[in-house]
């Protein structure tokens, strides 16, 4: 058949780029944000022990606040992203099952939420035990939240 | 509380004529239906059909008998009655995608429309030409437009949207009203001139409302919150976050007490009495506790067979079996509401009393 004699260049063209109508989120600068793990310094000695070696009895509560404080919801940055989850859920593991429930009651209504939005994300990765662990906590978080609170890890334009 | 069915079909939209004895409603295609009250029923006096999209608003003047309805074909009508027939005319609101919302001002000389073109379109009269004009207000707006609602002075204009913000307008048309005195949300107002813009409400703003006041501004976002913006303390914006499904309308009923319902199929009462302190008070919708009488072991293994619940009813607990989609005010005043009306996917329509504790 005849070649082609017209360049196919235009073909890469994303014209969706250059409609001026086109809708930009607007990001406002994360790139300072740490998150829980940069925190770590002012995490006591008992409780980041208590993390760092499972299985512990230690502080429980306090390190469960403690990780939840600070999330990295604004950052770009998917490795810090990442280390708040896999501390969350260090944490989350360590937790008792009856223990579970005075855990949830401790918090407040953000905090609620934020722990929902990290139980989310952790069942987004499933490893050996997690979603065993996750879902109890989600039976808890839910009790307290509501379906509210599932709504706004769905709906949430930044998230952990 | 009395319920009322119009059959099977979703109701996009509902509107009450003055004396609330005629309700004219769309169920979900691209007619309006205007319902008599005839005794306990509603029985169908007119038919407008002149729309080829679906309709998605429908707004009722109730001083000046026009009613105002706008649909998916882009398009708005503006109904007068005349020997008995409602006849359309047609409204020049210039957008390239579907209308979403409409509304009349409070003194009915202008109404607001809302768009898929991320415009508000001011519509008003113009006698010379005998024809309905309209103004675009673009300004920053960057999605469609979900939901609209007049500040009593007739020139401020509140605007949810799906880019996830909240806005009042300036909507002053000089061609027919005068110079609006300043208000607690600002002192110049030309047209389109943005008094208040709330960005990041969370998700998209559903509904607002208008305090009767005007000095306060509500609004449910689809991330299970409602807001509330107070003019007079600095534009402060306080937020309740619920713990529920989504709301999807809202409705100022008294200058503190606010209604909202949704996707929970029962309305809420919240109130809201200064920065941070909006708070929830109570479900509206109080089920009444159904007898249940004894079922026999056969007839428990049966239901969980073949409805996998040991429950006789399998229809939920509220009046509305499908989500509230629209609020509206039927009885007493802005500032002391009596009686107030809502409509859902279920085809019901439910008019609920409102009594302050």
């Amino acid at each position: 058949m005849s070649k082609s004699t017209m360049s196919a260049r235009f073909r890469r063209v994303d014209v969706d780029e250059y409609d001026e109508n086109k809708f930009v989120d607007e990001e406002d600068g994360g790139e300072n944000q740490l998150g829980p793990d940069e925190a770590e310094s002012h995490l006591s000695p008992a409780v980041l022990r208590c993390i760092l070696n499972p299985p512990c009895t230690g502080n429980l509560m306090e390190a469960l606040h403690a990780v939840l404080k600070n999330p990295p919801i604004n950052t770009k940055n998917q490795n810090v992203k990442d280390r708040a989850e896999s501390l969350v859920l260090k944490v989350l593991s360590a937790f008792k099952s009856s223990d579970i429930e005075k855990g949830v009651q401790s918090l407040d209504k953000n905090g609620v939420d934020l722990l929902m939005k990290y139980i989310y994300k952790g069942f987004e990765k499933p490893s050996e035990n997690s979603s065993a662990v996750l879902l109890q906590w989600h039976e808890k978080a839910l009790a307290a939240g509501g379906v509210g609170s599932i709504v706004r890890v769905l709906t949430a334009r930044k998230t952990v | 509380m009395s319920l009322y069915s119009f059959g099977l079909e979703p109701l996009s939209c509902h509107t009450w004529n003055k004396d609330r004895t005629q309700i004219a409603v769309s169920p979900n295609n691209n007619v309006v239906n205007i319902y008599e009250k005839k005794g306990k029923d509603w029985v169908k006096i007119h038919e407008l059909s002149e729309h080829s999209g679906r309709i998605t608003g429908i707004d009722w003047a109730p001083e000046s008998n026009r009613i105002v309805t706008c649909a998916s074909d882009r398009n708005a009508y503006v109904w007068t009655l005349k020997d008995g027939v409602w006849k359309p005319t047609l409204v020049l609101v210039r957008i390239n995608r579907a209308a979403t919302c409409v509304k009349w001002s409070p003194l009915e000389n202008k109404f607001a429309l809302g768009s898929g073109a991320r415009l508000i379109s001011v519509c008003y009269f113009e006698e010379e030409n005998d024809w309905w004009l309209s103004k675009h207000i673009k300004k920053s707006v960057r999605s469609t437009v979900l939901s609209l609602d007049w500040h009593p002075n007739n020139i401020l204009l509140a605007a949810g949207s799906a880019d996830l913000q909240c806005r009042v307008f300036s909507a002053y048309i000089k061609d027919i009203e005068d110079k609006p005195g300043p208000t607690a949300w600002g002192a110049k107002m030309p047209f389109g001139e943005v008094l208040l813009e709330h960005k990041d409400c969370g998700g998209w703003v559903h509904s607002v409302s208008f305090s009767p006041s005007g000095d306060q501004l509500a609004w449910v976002a689809h991330n299970s919150s409602i807001t509330v913006a107070d003019a007079t303390q600095g534009k402060e914006v306080t937020q309740l976050t619920v713990d529920r499904l989504p709301l999807l309308s809202v409705l100022y009923v008294s200058p503190t007490e606010i209604v909202a319902a949704g996707h929970d199929c029962c309305p809420y009462q919240f109130t809201y009495k200064g920065p941070g302190a909006l708070e929830f008070v109570k479900k509206l919708d109080i089920p009444k506790q159904s007898s249940k009488g004894g079922l026999s072991a056969m007839q428990l293994f049966q239901n969980l067979d073949k409805r996998a619940s040991e429950e006789e009813s399998i229809d939920l607990k509220t009046l509305h079996q499908n989500s509230i989609t629209q609020l509206c005010v039927v009885s007493g005043e802005k500032a002391k509401v009596e009686k107030y009306s809502s409509v859902g996917l279920d085809g019901a329509m439910v008019i609920w009393d409102f009594k302050i504790q």
